[in-house]
């Protein structure tokens, strides 16, 4: 992996909100079209670190880019080039399908041409059909999760964020969902996902796992397996989660 | 230029979609333009009079007679003054008039006994006004039997509104709470519903201008505001027969001001609450401040002096003065350009600072 090939690069990234240090001093690196796993238990700090990689919060202190840009300095510029879905549910749940893409979609600069056919597109790989101009409210979770993930990455961006982006959803669902990241893996897109789900962890080229602000182990799955001597990566962040002094 | 198109487009989708607010929106002000200015109104009417009359001639029979007739008083003849404050003890008057048992006669004297009157001052306006309507009314029936022909009367034209109208003064100031409501209240709620659901969020995470994203927000009560208006006064129009007497384009020119004004408050108060309570009471707060204090309801000349300083920092006063200068008397834009100034001053300090306060990061 050269440099060019580094699309997230985190160097002692850290955030304090008064006293309380929420991510303390992590660094990582993470590779073009990797999945990226980042685990942690409740209040590890996972959301308050991405938080931070798409420009949303000021780093107190370290640094990081995205995309080769720096997410303090340039985070406009991040922006631009990245993708993020929360762990909210965050369409307009009073818009239809088709609405919703065309607002972000023309947000992210796409001409009227390229929304038609991304629409178009999404409509088949998605199966929707009739949907595509009902409320996005009215659809089942399940629909709704993998169209925001289809909004989040409609400008093709480098990186995309998921934050706990299966949240509430039975298995064959998720896995489903994971059929969609594998192919935006598979055509140069990164994916920086976070999850509760073991099974899910799996799936990733590499995770990490942050404990208390800090990232206590990182690797591919089976290198983690190895290494604290576990069957399942489920064992693997029970070692590691034990020892957490914060809880929620 | 174009995400601003596409986010407005979004805003008009999302409003029509709603349920709740373009009915509100536009009923709310038909409401108040058709049922308010009749039932505020501070014109004192019926006034219970309670009337002692200890003189047995024809003067004060007369003076009776002729307040009886008018819709203002409700008489009451009463045999003593312990009797009349009884009445007035328990709310069946609110002016007692006693008449000397001398009166006319002492006329003739050229020095006159005074008829007394007393007042109710519990229901301070009421009784007052009615004092001063039973006063006004005894010198009249006094003058008129004394055939004098109004030399020596002191007679008061009120200008611009000759008929001392409560309603012509009423409601270009409905007209101003309505603007203060709507393009205040609405822009905050809107913009904090996105922060509860989160889908601000999925705005902040893309390249969208901050300024342009509160133009999105600015920009359909703009337009929302100056329908109600002027639903508000063509329904003034018909109902009332009240037309500007100044210039249809100042008037809007001043809304439109005044609008962004609003809006510009209703965002930084969504910048500064994190939730829809936290953003009504702020609202809440600051309509209660520019409806009492901004001269709306009680005129600004006749405040305390440092209250007079506080108003020159509510916007609404310098809107006000131009709506009842436009309204009533028809002044010109030129003879208003204070007020305008002051008006665009405050919308572009207000729009820049919610544009400033507007975190997309933390």
């Amino acid at each position: 992996m050269d440099n060019n090939d580094k699309v997230i690069q985190v160097t002692n990234l850290t955030k304090r909100f008064g006293d309380f240090t929420a991510v303390d001093s992590i660094s990582f690196e993470v590779g073009r079209g990797e999945i990226f796993g980042f685990l942690g238990a409740n209040g590890a700090g996972k959301t308050t670190a991405m938080r931070m990689l798409c420009g949303l919060s000021i780093p107190t202190a370290g640094t990081a880019s995205v995309a080769g840009y720096d997410v303090g300095r340039q985070a406009e510029l991040v922006k631009r080039h990245i993708g993020y879905m929360s762990q909210k549910f965050s369409l307009y749940s009073e818009l239809t399908v088709k609405e919703n893409i065309a607002l972000f979609a023309g947000i992210y600069g796409l001409s009227r041409r390229e929304i038609k056919d991304r629409s178009q597109s999404l409509a088949k790989s998605l199966d929707l059909g009739e949907e595509m101009n009902m409320r996005v409210g009215i659809l089942p979770m399940g629909q709704q999760q993998k169209l925001a993930f289809s909004v989040a990455t409609i400008h093709n961006p480098e990186v995309v964020f998921l934050d706990e982006p299966t949240g509430g959803v039975d298995p064959v669902t998720r896995r489903r969902f994971w059929e969609l990241i594998y192919q935006a893996s598979a055509a140069g897109t990164t994916v920086f996902v976070t999850t509760h789900y073991m099974d899910e962890a799996e799936y990733c080229n590499r995770v990490s796992v942050m404990v208390d602000g800090q990232i206590k182990a990182l690797g591919s799955p089976a290198e983690l397996k190895q290494t604290f001597n576990a069957a399942s990566m489920d064992e693997v962040f029970r070692a590691l989660a034990r020892n957490a002094t914060r809880n929620e | 230029m174009r995400t601003l198109l596409i986010l407005l487009r979004k805003e008009f989708l999302l409003f029509s979609r709603d349920k709740f607010l373009p009915k509100i929106a536009f009923i709310f002000p038909c409401m108040v333009i058709l049922i308010v200015p009749f039932a505020t109104t501070m014109d004192v009417r019926h006034v219970a009079v309670a009337v002692v009359n200890h003189d047995p001639g024809t003067l004060s029979r007369k003076i009776m007679a002729s307040m009886d007739a008018s819709p203002y008083f409700t008489l009451t003849p009463v045999h003593s003054q312990p009797e009349a404050l009884e009445m007035v003890k328990d709310g069946k008057a609110d002016v007692i008039l006693e008449i000397p048992s001398q009166f006319e006669k002492s006329l003739a004297t050229g020095h006159p006994e005074a008829p007394h009157i007393s007042a109710n001052g519990v229901n301070g306006i009421k009784g007052m006004l009615g004092a001063q309507y039973v006063s006004t009314a005894a010198m009249q029936a006094i003058g008129s039997y004394m055939g004098m022909s109004g030399e020596g009367k002191v007679t008061v034209n009120y200008l611009y509104n000759p008929t001392l109208n409560y309603r012509d003064f009423m409601i270009p100031a409905l007209m101003i709470m309505l603007l203060i409501m709507l393009c205040g209240f609405l822009p905050a709620l809107n913009l904090v519903s996105e922060k509860e659901t989160g889908t601000i969020e999925q705005i902040n995470v893309t390249p969208v201008r901050t300024s342009v994203f509160v133009l999105s927000k600015v920009i359909p009560y703009w337009i929302i505001g100056l329908v109600v208006i002027g639903i508000a006064m063509v329904l003034a129009k018909i109902v009332y027969g009240l037309w500007p007497a100044g210039s249809l384009w100042a008037i809007f020119l001043a809304t439109a001001i005044f609008i962004l004004v609003m809006s510009g408050i209703g965002i930084l108060i969504a910048n500064m609450s994190a939730t829809m309570s936290q953003s009504m009471f702020l609202t809440f707060f600051v309509v209660l401040v520019f409806v009492l204090m901004s001269g709306l309801i009680t005129p600004v000349s006749s405040m305390p002096h440092w209250a007079q300083t506080i108003t020159c920092a509510i916007p609404p006063r310098y809107y006000i003065d131009i709506i009842r200068a436009l309204y009533l008397k028809g002044t010109s834009v030129a003879g208003l350009a204070p007020q305008y100034l002051a008006l665009t001053a405050f919308a572009i300090v207000l729009n820049v600072l919610a544009t400033l306060t507007y975190a997309k990061k933390k």
